[in-house]
């Protein structure tokens, strides 16, 4: 029996819309779920966890057949070893935190104990916590001791519901780190439903695009974005592109970082652990993204690339015209006026230098 | 000093009433609160049944479907050489159903408030349902069982009408305290009556005294 991937064909009605799902989803690292408000995130997960059935349809985890409306076949919620994060927590406010946790653990599968208690405990830092009862706690606590509760019955999967979308800025900043390294640590395969690319550049491995109850797109998170800036589903979210790079080296004095993306060299304020050699992933909004015909000297923007102008869509009624520009193998986005596009006379194929304003670091990945 | 039997037999009545009904209306009440069928509406208006008919009605159908030459009666009386009207198995019997809606309401909206969520909560951490409802549902349920149970218990203990056509008023075994106080009025024994109708509103007020700072106690430790 293999956990090495979760094979979802499934048909659900539910309500505005229906969802119908074939994906073949790796099972190792962070997956995201990713897709506008009401594209069926949260009930596919529903489906996943046993929470819901399946109109018709086939969920098999390796070669564990959790749900087959041809074969009649169902297992319930509970018997199936998954861990589920809510996006409300959820946790029990007749119990402690500890007591909380002490449920979770009782009800693990027995001989599977994959994660140490202690360790799980320790790496959410859940210590302090622990007598404290669940109306007491902040809500970035909250979904901590649920992850851990979570984590405790030693699920072979994990599932998280938008954990983050009930929190404010700063306790997102806080829990961020958590979810991270404890995912990582424990090496737990994970879905992660989340409509915030912020989030899903930050952990996820690969991207299951969904739009109205139907999968637009799954693969690495930057070939997903890339496809899906060019589709309707663009104006949820901020344009921009993802690259990916490797780090080549970082300066001290200046609190720099130097990355290599295909033969140019990125200049970004220190990120705070990473090594000289490792890939990294950036983000580069594309109004951060401005455009010279000529190498601008004087200016102090330093990351001036050479590139080559692949299309030009100037956005209807508006004052906008969005750019896609080639950077050796890669692609970045840029946003101009129309004014200066047709004042520098843009064309396709045209050589150009892209002016970066900033980038940001995303997660390295795992 | 008057004879206080009857004090203690509607002690009893209402405490074993209560025990049956906790047994019987939980898993209705549970039932009602989450069911989807088309059925739950004619379930709860029978359930509630009780709350507006005369008690004479529901003496006068006990005693059709309790009395010896009737099929429950006569075998009851081949099981256990005892009759169901006008003992105090019969009387039990009749508390049960009169006081149904008592237990149940309290607990269905007890159950209702509980929702969907920490179920699902719990099913996801590995519950059964059986364990999910006894782990995590009837503790956050408390004090619906608790309001449920004194009102069970409460109303058994007011209940009149039920109680003298299906028992009559044998000594020690179906004259409860409301008969009895009923009996000295209508021989105008006032000294005994008062007695035991003080007792009961002493009693009465104590009960529910003791829910209400309860309830109190129970909000801030709970909610």
């Amino acid at each position: 029996m293999s956990d090495d991937r979760l094979s979802l064909q499934l048909r659900a009605t539910r309500g505005a819309f229906d969802l119908d799902i074939e994906a073949e989803i790796p099972l190792a690292g962070i997956t995201a779920i990713f897709g506008p408000s009401g594209s069926g995130k949260t009930s596919l997960l529903r489906l996943i966890a046993g929470l819901d059935r399946p109109d018709q349809g086939r969920i098999a985890m390796g070669g564990e057949v959790w749900s087959d409306s041809a074969r009649r076949t169902f297992t319930p919620a509970h018997q199936r070893p998954v861990g589920l994060v809510f996006q409300d927590a959820r946790l029990f406010t007749h119990l402690s935190v500890a007591g909380n946790l002490d449920f979770a653990q009782r009800r693990a599968v027995r001989g599977v104990g994959r994660f140490d208690a202690e360790t799980i405990i320790e790496a959410l830092d859940l210590v302090p916590l622990l007598p404290r009862r669940p109306a007491s706690l902040s809500g970035g606590e909250a979904q901590r001791v649920a992850l851990g509760r979570a984590l405790l019955t030693q699920p072979r999967l994990l599932l998280l519901d938008e954990p983050m979308a009930g929190l404010d800025h700063a306790r997102r900043a806080e829990l961020l780190p958590y979810l991270d390294t404890t995912l990582r640590q424990l090496e737990i395969p994970a879905l992660y439903v989340s409509h915030s690319v912020e989030e899903v550049v930050r952990l996820a491995d690969r991207v299951l695009a969904l739009a109205q109850g139907q999968c637009v797109a799954m693969g690495p998170a930057e070939a997903v974005f890339d496809q899906l800036e060019i589709e309707p589903l663009e104006r949820e979210f901020e344009a921009g592109s993802v690259l990916a790079g490797t780090l080549i080296g970082t300066d001290e004095r200046l609190q720099l970082s130097r990355v290599d993306i295909g033969g140019q060299v990125l200049e970004l304020p220190m990120p705070v652990a990473l090594q000289p050699g490792d890939t990294v992933r950036l983000r580069i909004r594309a109004r951060d993204v401005a455009i010279a015909t000529l190498r601008p000297q004087a200016i102090s923007i330093r990351n001036v690339l050479d590139g080559r102008i692949v299309s030009l869509t100037p956005a209807e009624g508006s004052p906008y015209c969005d750019l896609v520009v080639s950077i050796g193998a890669s692609q970045i986005k840029a946003r101009l006026t129309r004014a200066s596009v047709e004042a520098l006379e843009l064309v396709p194929g045209q050589a150009v230098y892209a002016l970066v304003k900033s980038a940001s670091f995303d997660r390295r990945p795992g | 000093m008057p004879d206080l039997g009857p004090l203690w037999l509607s002690l009893g009545l209402a405490s074993v009433t209560t025990l049956i009904l906790l047994a019987l209306g939980t898993p209705l009440a549970w039932w009602l609160a989450r069911t989807r069928s088309g059925l739950k509406p004619a379930i709860e208006a029978l359930t509630a049944l009780p709350l507006i008919l005369p008690p004479t009605v529901i003496g006068f159908y006990l005693l059709l479907l309790l009395n010896p030459t009737s099929p429950i009666g006569s075998f009851w009386l081949s099981l256990t050489g005892e009759t169901l009207t006008f003992s105090f198995t019969g009387l039990v019997v009749a508390s049960v159903i009169y006081s149904l809606p008592f237990m149940v309401q309290p607990l269905q909206s007890a159950f209702e408030g509980v929702g969907r969520a920490p179920l699902e909560a719990a099913a996801s951490l590995g519950a059964s349902p059986l364990d999910a409802f006894f782990r995590v549902a009837a503790p956050l349920s408390i004090r619906g069982f608790l309001t449920a149970s004194i009102l069970s218990f409460a109303h058994t203990i007011g209940e009149f009408g039920v109680v003298l056509m299906v028992g009559g008023s044998i000594p020690g075994r179906t004259r409860v305290i409301s008969i009895a106080i009923f009996e000295q009025v209508e021989s105008l024994q006032y000294g005994e009556a008062h007695v035991l109708s003080g007792i009961l509103i002493a009693f009465s007020f104590i009960t529910l005294l003791l829910v209400y700072s309860l309830n109190r106690r129970f909000r801030l430790h709970v909610g």
